[in-house]
């Protein structure tokens, strides 16, 4: 417990209503989507990045460790308070600044809900690409903290490619600009790319400035059944390799299907053991142009029907199947651990296999679906913990997937992040000198290692 | 022993919550206040802590569990379908058991289980309507003069029937040979505030020929009780009504009010095979009609040229049974009548039985989301299929300086019905 002078100046800087040591609070603010939990002593609710620099000066005058959250939706345990001390839930700084249609970009807080932003750009023709599944309440602070990516991230790229600049409180309290509203930009170091996906272990975000590029005028969503996993690995590879980037190559294994079946009105029967959603965006001519190319290059790998989705709503259908997967998982066993690896794209269909191949191996179900069409798939490893040694085969299973990730040329995480859960396999991607490196870093700007200890890199590593 | 679920019969489902966060963008409380405890995902978390000895049944764990509108809002998006409504009542009820009823429970509790007293003041309130009360502008309504607790000063009421429904009623309709006979389950809000309704709902079952049952004996569905944690009051109540309606055997028994399908249709099953019986016939009456082929009646009505615009509301308690097509399909079909579709139409209203009472801020910050999307609507009349919702929407308007009108979706066909 904080002693409650602490308590007393953490009322002064943000007001009573915005600081908690309930039980009932603590509790609510222990866990995300990692399912693991760890009170923290005291939640805070701060409603400006000078509070914000306030509470980072006491807590390293008082040693005090704080935890940066937003929506708490990572898979990772990034707002995991590991250590108790201070969770520090970044929502109500959750306005739009400004959008400046002049120069296309936009500056907002950290808390505001990621598709919250994007409803109003696209209210005046603009548009946020980056889409993680999780868009309807994760933030963007933990979208920028995480470098988020989602479906559309395969012609757009992914949250990084966004970000011009930010507002970030340091981990000692002072409040700092990096980058900033050009479209270039060289003069020093390139923080903002240090800070994006730092998962708020080197400083806390408090404003962001990001780049917006015109609404595509059109896009068309297409479901495609294909009889074998391979056969939709395959037309992965296939329509890269035809030099067509469309928008979203989303992939589902036979399991996943199952998972989702019952929660959609659409036909899924059981002879499909893959599903691709593909979608293209752009001009009417375009994407009519496009879509028709790639049903060609695909058809002769197994499809088994194609559904197109000529409405809005009925675009929204199609992708309500693939949003709603990563939570129903739960339905093939209750624990879950959940992998995103990337592989370069003309890989997928080898690392697909492989996959299979460690399954039944180890006698784990392993469920698959996620961003074919940049690499990267997440791979669900479902074990039920209450089962003596399914831990240990869990993690058996874990390694050589990404010893096999690895040997493709890929890599362990393309957007969830490391947070706690990853953390101890880094050194089997990292080179040692390279941890060293960044550790350095942390420690530079962060000597007290109060802002999000333990996170990324195993603290004895 | 009420016989309604424990707490710790929902524990596989409270470990189904992956804490993925979903609910989040769907629950109304969490839109209005933001915090954690607020959400369903935090409910569940709070639920969990109780079984587990983790946190005790304090003032703090009290209030939380109140902060719910058992709208199922988050259930239906949730990718794990966790029924955090109902994890949260059998919560409310773990809580009364344990610390008594509140004083808004007992209330209910004694009002409910006396219809007759019920009726006094009604009649009472009735006479007194002038003194008590005063109007909003236009026919809106009434708001109290006075301070009454857990009625707030600004929130607009109907005005009490002079008498009841049921009391100007035969007990049995007779109807065309060969129709079914459907038993009408009025519901309090119906019989003592909106008889019209209830008279409407009549018409249109005439119309079809329906033979008619009214069970003088009919009373309260038990919802309210079931809100405040009280599942003995709300299983009196079922026995009652199951004893009122076991006397003729109707084929179907339909109510106009969609927070009463859903205590009879879903909350009287489990507590007996009796009860699951009496469950199984209820049918919300707008699923009825539209399966029993009134749309294409209504088509065959000559088609008035007085083209109405009206927008509609979908009560959460149809919404959770997946009836949200049928009272549209109704809509549409009526004569005269031009069908829009507003934003956030699938939104709750703000209501939620005693939320509201304790919480009636947020209830309006709720309603006032909904009345936006009735004023982009431009509907000159908003229906619905549930007087609860109808009361709601109606103080919505008010404070919205609208002049949109409120009306139940059976007034509205019956106004068209031939004489
Ligand atoms: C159902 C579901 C689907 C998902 N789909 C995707 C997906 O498609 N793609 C994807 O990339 N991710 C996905 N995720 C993971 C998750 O939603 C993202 O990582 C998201 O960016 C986290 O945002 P958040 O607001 O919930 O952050 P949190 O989980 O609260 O925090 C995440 C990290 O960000 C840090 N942080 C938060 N705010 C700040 C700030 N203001 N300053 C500094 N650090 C901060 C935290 O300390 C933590 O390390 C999904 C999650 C779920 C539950
Ligand atoms: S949506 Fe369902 S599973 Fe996800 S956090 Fe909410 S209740 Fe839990
Ligand atoms: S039932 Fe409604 S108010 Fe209650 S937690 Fe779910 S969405 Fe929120």
């Amino acid at each position: 417990m904080l002693d409650s002078r602490i308590v007393r100046i953490l009322q002064e800087t943000v007001g009573k209503e915005n600081v908690s040591t309930e039980q009932a609070d603590r509790i609510c603010y222990s866990y995300d989507a990692t399912q693991q939990r760890f009170l923290p002593d005291v939640v805070v609710h701060p409603g400006s990045p000078r509070e914000v620099s306030l509470i980072m000066k006491m807590a390293n005058a008082e040693k005090i460790p704080v935890f940066p959250r937003g929506a708490g939706s990572g898979f990772t345990g990034g707002s995991l308070p590991t250590k108790g001390g201070i969770v520090l839930v970044m929502t109500r700084l959750d306005r739009i600044l400004r959008i400046d249609e002049e120069n296309l970009i936009a500056e907002v807080e950290p808390g505001l809900v990621t598709e919250q932003f994007q409803l109003a750009v696209e209210k005046v023709g603009l548009f946020y690409p980056p889409d993680p599944a999780s868009l309807k309440f994760s933030t963007m602070g933990g979208n920028v903290a995480e470098c988020a990516g989602g479906p559309r991230c395969v012609k757009y790229g992914v949250t990084k490619d966004y970000i011009l600049g930010l507002e970030i409180v340091t981990p000692q309290g002072d409040i700092i600009r990096t980058g900033g509203e050009t479209m270039k930009g060289v003069v020093g170091y390139d923080l903002t790319k240090l800070m994006v996906g730092s998962e708020g272990t080197l400083g806390i975000i408090t404003k962001i400035i990001v780049k917006l590029i015109p609404l595509p005028e059109a896009k068309k969503t297409m479901l495609v059944q294909f009889d074998s996993i391979d056969g939709a690995a395959q037309a992965v590879s296939s329509i890269i390799r035809g030099k067509i980037i469309p928008t979203t190559l989303e992939f589902m294994d036979a399991t996943t299907i199952d998972c989702v079946r019952k929660a959609t009105s659409l036909d899924l029967p059981e002879s499909t053991r893959a599903v691709l959603i593909i979608e293209v965006d752009g001009d009417q001519d375009l994407i009519n142009r496009q879509a028709k190319r790639i049903l060609e290059i695909i058809a002769p790998l197994g499809v088994i029907s194609t559904q197109v989705a000529e409405t809005q709503a009925e675009s929204e259908a199609l992708w309500q199947v693939r949003r709603s997967v990563s939570a129903s998982l739960r339905k093939v066993n209750p624990d879950k651990f959940n992998e995103d690896i990337c592989v370069p794209r003309s890989k997928v269909p080898d690392m697909i296999r492989a996959i299979e191949g460690i399954s039944a191996k180890h006698a784990v179900p392993i469920v698959n679906f996620g961003h074919a069409g940049d690499g990267n798939i997440h791979v669900n490893v479902m074990v039920d913990l209450k089962t003596p040694g399914e831990h240990d085969r869990a993690h058996r299973a874990i390694e050589e997937i990404f010893a096999e990730t690895l040997k493709l040329g890929g890599t362990m995480s393309g957007e969830h992040g490391i947070g706690i859960t990853k953390a101890p396999y880094i050194p089997m991607e990292l080179d040692p000198i390279a941890v060293t490196y960044m550790k350095t870093i942390k420690r530079a700007l962060d000597p007290n290692n109060i802002l999000n200890p333990g996170k990324v890199f195993l603290e004895d590593q | 022993m009420s016989g309604h679920k424990k707490l710790k019969d929902f524990q596989e489902q409270i470990e189904q919550c992956v804490k993925c966060g979903s609910c989040r963008a769907h629950c109304p409380v969490f839109g209005q206040q933001k915090r954690e405890s607020a959400v369903a995902r935090g409910k569940i978390a709070l639920a969990q802590a109780l079984l587990e000895g983790e946190i005790t049944l304090d003032k703090r764990l009290v209030e939380d569990m109140s902060k719910c509108l058992l709208c199922g809002s988050c259930v239906n998006k949730c990718p794990n379908l966790v029924p955090t409504d109902e994890i949260v009542m059998a919560t409310r009820r773990t809580i009364s058991k344990e610390r008594g009823l509140s004083p808004l429970g007992k209330m209910i509790s004694v009002a409910l289980k006396n219809p007759g007293a019920v009726r006094v003041l009604g009649k009472t309130g009735h006479r007194l309507t002038g003194l008590l009360f005063r109007k909003v502008a236009g026919n809106s309504g009434l708001r109290l003069r006075f301070p009454v607790p857990y009625i707030a000063k600004d929130r607009s009421l109907p005005e009490l029937a002079s008498a009841t429904f049921l009391e100007g009623q035969p007990e049995f309709i007779p109807g065309k040979e060969g129709q079914p006979t459907v038993a009408f389950f009025v519901g309090c809000m119906i019989n003592h505030a909106y008889p019209q309704i209830g008279e409407a709902t009549l018409r249109v079952l005439r119309f079809m020929g329906l033979n008619i049952i009214l069970p003088k004996a009919q009373n309260c569905c038990g919802l309210p009780a079931l809100s405040s944690g009280d599942g003995d009051t709300a299983r009196v109540l079922a026995d009652r009504n199951l004893a009122a309606f076991s006397e003729k055997q109707p084929d179907y028994i339909l109510t106009s009010c969609a927070s009463c399908t859903h205590a009879l249709a879903k909350h009287y099953r489990g507590l007996s095979q009796d009860h699951d019986d009496f469950a199984a016939k209820v049918m919300d009456v707008h699923l009825f009609l539209e399966q029993a082929g009134l749309v294409e009646q209504l088509k065959q009505l000559p088609q008035g040229d007085d083209n109405i615009r009206v927008t509609y509301h979908d009560p959460c308690h149809l919404r959770g049974q997946g009836i949200t097509r049928e009272p549209r399909a109704l809509l549409r079909a009526i004569p005269g009548i031009e069908f829009v579709e507003m934003e956030g139409a699938d939104r709750c209203c703000g209501l939620g039985g005693t939320f509201s009472a304790y919480h009636y801020g947020m209830s309006q910050g709720i309603g006032s989301i909904k009345a936006a999307g009735i004023e982009s609507s431009a509907a000159e009349l908003v229906a619905t299929a549930c007087p609860g919702c109808m009361m709601q929407l109606q103080d919505s308007i008010n404070h919205a300086g609208l002049k949109t009108g409120v009306i139940h979706l059976m007034e509205l066909i019956a106004n068209r019905l031939p004489a």
